[in-house]
C-alpha cells in the first residue's frame, strides 16, 4: 500500500514536472535546424531571431526561479548589465564575440552574487519588488551617466570573431548562430539540473520551505544559486542583443523590459526549458503582427493575450503539448 | 538657509505627491491583497479627464476658482468608470488566486489601458496649466513657493487624516479593518466582503485618479505618464510595509526628503534616491516599516 502511494507521488511529480532528458532529444535537431536555416534567412530576420533567442535566455533564467515560486520583476538589471558589458569591453578595445558573451556572464555573476545575499531573504511580492528596485537603481544610474551616453545609450563596435572582422549578413549570421549555441548549452545544462536532487527540490520550495529545511536542504542557498545562474544566462542574452542590434540604452534596465521577460515566461509556461523559446518566438510574432496591424496599439493586443493566458491557460502554451503527450 | 527651505518645501511637495499616488495602491493591497499595477492607469485617466474638463472650462470662460472643483469631479468620474470596469470586468474573477498572478493580470490590464488612452485623447500632450497659477505665490525665507504646491501638501494631509478617521472611527471603516485582518472571520460576522472589496477598490481608484487630476495642472499630460507612477507607488507601498497607510505616509516623507536632498546637493542621484531608500529600508526591516510580522507555515 505504502509503495503504491510512493509510486503515485512519483508519477504526479513526473507528470507535473516533465523536465529532464525527455525534452533533450528535441534540442539538438532544433539547433541544427536553426543553423541550417540561418544560411537562407535575410539579415533582418537573423537579427530578429538573435534577439528572440537572447530574450529566451533571460526567460530561461526566470523559469529557474519560477519553479521555486519566485518571480523576479527585475531581470532587466542583468539584461542591461550584459548589454553594457559589451560597451565596457569596447572601451578597452575588445570586440570578440566569445569574450563579449563570457564577459557579460562574468559581470552578471559578480553583481548577482552579493545582490543574491540580500534578495534570497525575500519571498513573493517582496522578492519581485526588491529585484525591481535593483534594476531601477541601475536605470537611474545609467540615465545620469555621461560616460555611457545617458538616456541615448551608445552604439557598440561591430563584433569580430577570433580576430576576423565581419559585416552585413555574415555578421548577423554569426551572432545568430552564437545565440543558438548559447541557447543550446544553457538548455542542456538547465534540463540536466532539473533532474538533479537540488533541481527537484526547487518546486517543493514553492509549496513549503520549512519542510525543505527539515529535510536538510537550505532554501536560502538554493534561491541564491538559482538567482545567480539566472543572472548569468540573462547577461548572455543582454550581450547578444547588444551585438545583434548594435546599440544599447538604459531602457534595457527599465521595468518594462523586466515585464516583457515575465510576460514571456507566463506565455510559454515554466515546466520545460523549451517553453522559454516557444514563448519568446510567439511573443516576437505577436509583437510583429500587432505592430503591423495596429502600430499604435500593440500593447493592447499584448495585454489581451496575457489576460487570456492567465485566465484560460495558467500553465502557459507549453501545457498544450504536455496534455497531448 | 535658502537651501534648507528649498529642501524642506521640495521634499514636502514631493512627499505629498507620492503619498497621493501611493496611498490608493496601499489601501487596495491592505484590504484585497492585490498589488494593482493598473493603479498607474487611474492616475493617467484622472489626469486626462481633468485636463480635458479644465481646458473646456477655461475656453468657455468659467469662473477660474471653480476649476478646483472640476479637478475633483474629473477624478470621481475617471475612477468610477475605470475602477468599475477593472473590478467587475476582471478582478472579481481572480479573488483567491496567487498574489503574483493577480499582480500580473493587473499588469496586463495596465498595458491595455496605456494604449486605450491615446485612442481617446490622441498622442498630443494635453495641458491644463491654468489652476496652477491661480493661488499665487508666497515667499518663505527668501524662496518663492507656489501655493498650489502647498495645496498639494494640504490635500495629502487631509487624505491621511481622513483615511485614519474613517478607518478607525466609522462602522464602515471598522468593517474594512476587519476584512483587512481576516476576511473569512469578517464574512462570518456578517460583513459583506465582496461589497467591501468593491468599495475599497473604487476608493483606491479615486485616490489614484485624484493624484492624477491634482498633478495635471503641474505637468503636460502626455501618453506614458502613468508608467513612472507605478514604480514610484510600488516603492512607497513597499517601504511603508504592504498595506499600511501610516507606513505609506512615513515612507513618502522619507523618500520626498531624500530626493529633495539629492536634487539640491547631488542631482545625478535623483532617480537613485527612491530605490536607494527602498533598498535601505528593506535591509533593516525586511517587511517594510509598519508591517505586522507574518507567521511561518509549517
Amino acid at each position: 500500500m505504502m509503495s503504491s502511494k510512493t509510486h503515485l507521488a512519483a508519477a504526479v511529480v513526473q507528470s507535473n514536472w516533465k523536465l529532464g532528458h525527455q525534452g533533450d532529444r528535441l534540442l539538438v535537431p532544433i539547433f541544427a535546424g536553426l543553423v541550417v536555416a540561418s544560411f537562407f534567412a535575410p539579415a533582418w530576420l537573423l537579427s530578429n531571431g538573435a534577439v528572440t533567442l537572447a530574450r529566451a535566455l533571460a526567460v530561461l533564467g526566470l523559469i529557474l526561479m519560477l519553479r521555486a515560486g519566485l518571480v523576479s520583476f527585475g531581470q532587466g538589471l542583468y539584461f542591461c548589465l550584459g548589454g553594457y558589458s559589451v560597451g565596457m569591453l569596447d572601451l578597452v578595445g575588445v570586440s570578440d564575440l566569445v569574450l563579449r558573451v563570457l564577459g557579460a556572464g562574468a559581470l552578471c555573476f559578480v553583481v548577482a552574487l552579493p545582490v543574491g545575499f540580500l534578495l534570497r531573504r525575500y519571498r513573493g511580492l517582496f522578492f519581485a519588488m526588491l529585484s525591481l528596485a535593483f534594476s531601477m537603481l541601475l536605470f537611474g544610474l545609467l540615465v545620469r551617466s555621461q560616460t555611457f551616453g545617458s538616456t541615448d545609450g551608445f552604439n557598440v563596435v561591430p563584433t569580430t570573431l577570433f580576430g576576423a572582422s565581419l559585416a552585413g549578413q555574415q555578421l548577423q549570421r554569426v551572432i545568430f548562430i552564437a545565440a543558438a549555441t548559447t541557447g543550446l548549452i544553457c538548455c542542456l545544462l538547465t534540463s540536466r539540473y532539473f533532474d538533479t536532487v537540488v533541481g527537484r527540490i526547487a518546486p517543493a520550495l514553492k509549496d513549503n520551505e520549512v519542510r525543505i529545511e527539515y529535510l536538510g536542504h537550505s532554501g536560502l542557498a538554493l534561491i541564491h544559486f538559482e538567482y545567480t545562474i539566472a543572472a548569468i544566462m540573462t547577461g548572455f542574452g543582454g550581450a547578444i542583443v547588444a551585438m545583434a542590434i548594435g546599440h544599447i540604452d538604459p531602457e534595457m534596465a527599465y521595468w518594462t523590459t523586466s515585464g516583457d521577460i515575465v510576460f514571456i515566461a507566463i506565455l510559454g509556461g515554466h515546466t520545460h526549458v523549451l517553453a522559454a523559446f516557444l514563448g519568446s518566438v510567439v511573443f516576437e510574432l505577436v509583437h510583429t503582427v500587432a505592430l503591423w496591424l495596429t502600430p499604435g496599439t500593440w500593447r493592447l493586443i499584448l495585454g489581451a493575450v496575457l489576460l487570456l493566458l492567465i485566465l484560460k491557460l495558467p500553465e502557459g502554451l507549453w501545457s498544450l503539448f504536455r496534455r497531448r503527450a | 538657509m535658502l537651501t534648507l527651505v528649498a529642501v524642506v518645501t521640495d521634499g514636502l511637495t514631493y512627499a505629498a505627491w507620492i503619498f497621493l499616488v501611493g496611498v490608493g495602491m496601499t489601501l487596495a493591497f491592505g484590504v484585497m491583497k492585490i498589488l494593482n499595477v493598473a493603479h498607474g492607469s487611474f492616475y493617467t485617466f484622472g489626469a486626462y479627464v481633468a485636463a480635458t474638463f479644465v481646458g473646456y472650462w477655461f475656453a468657455a470662460g468659467g469662473a477660474p476658482l471653480a476649476s478646483f472643483g472640476l479637478l475633483l469631479l474629473a477624478a470621481a468620474i475617471a475612477s468610477l468608470v475605470s475602477g468599475l470596469l477593472l473590478e467587475r470586468g476582471l478582478l472579481q474573477f481572480l479573488y483567491g488566486r496567487d498574489e503574483v498572478v493577480v499582480a500580473l493580470a493587473t499588469y496586463a490590464a495596465f498595458l491595455m489601458l496605456e494604449d486605450i488612452v491615446p485612442l481617446i485623447w490622441g498622442l498630443e500632450a494635453v495641458s491644463a496649466y491654468q489652476p496652477y497659477s491661480l493661488l499665487g505665490t508666497v515667499s518663505i525665507g527668501g524662496l518663492t513657493v507656489n501655493l498650489y504646491d502647498m495645496g498639494l501638501v494640504a490635500l495629502a494631509t487631509v487624505i491621511a487624516l481622513g483615511s485614519w478617521v474613517i478607518l478607525a472611527k466609522t462602522p464602515q471603516g471598522l468593517a474594512v479593518q476587519a476584512v483587512m485582518h481576516d476576511s473569512e472571520g469578517a464574512a462570518a460576522s456578517g460583513i459583506n466582503v465582496g461589497r467591501v472589496y468593491l468599495y475599497t477598490f473604487l476608493i483606491s481608484a479615486f485616490l489614484g485618479a485624484l493624484a492624477g487630476a491634482a498633478t495635471s495642472p503641474m505637468v503636460s499630460v502626455a501618453p506614458g505618464i502613468g508608467v513612472e507612477v507605478v514604480v514610484i507607488s510600488f516603492a512607497v507601498v513597499v517601504i511603508g510595509g504592504l498595506g499600511s497607510i501610516p507606513g505609506a505616509l512615513v515612507g513618502a516623507i522619507i523618500v520626498g526628503l531624500c530626493r529633495a536632498i539629492a536634487v539640491n546637493f547631488a542631482p545625478y542621484l535623483e532617480l537613485f534616491a527612491i530605490y536607494g531608500v527602498m533598498t535601505a529600508v528593506l535591509l533593516v526591516r525586511p517587511n517594510g516599516l509598519f508591517a505586522a510580522p507574518q507567521a511561518r507555515k509549517i
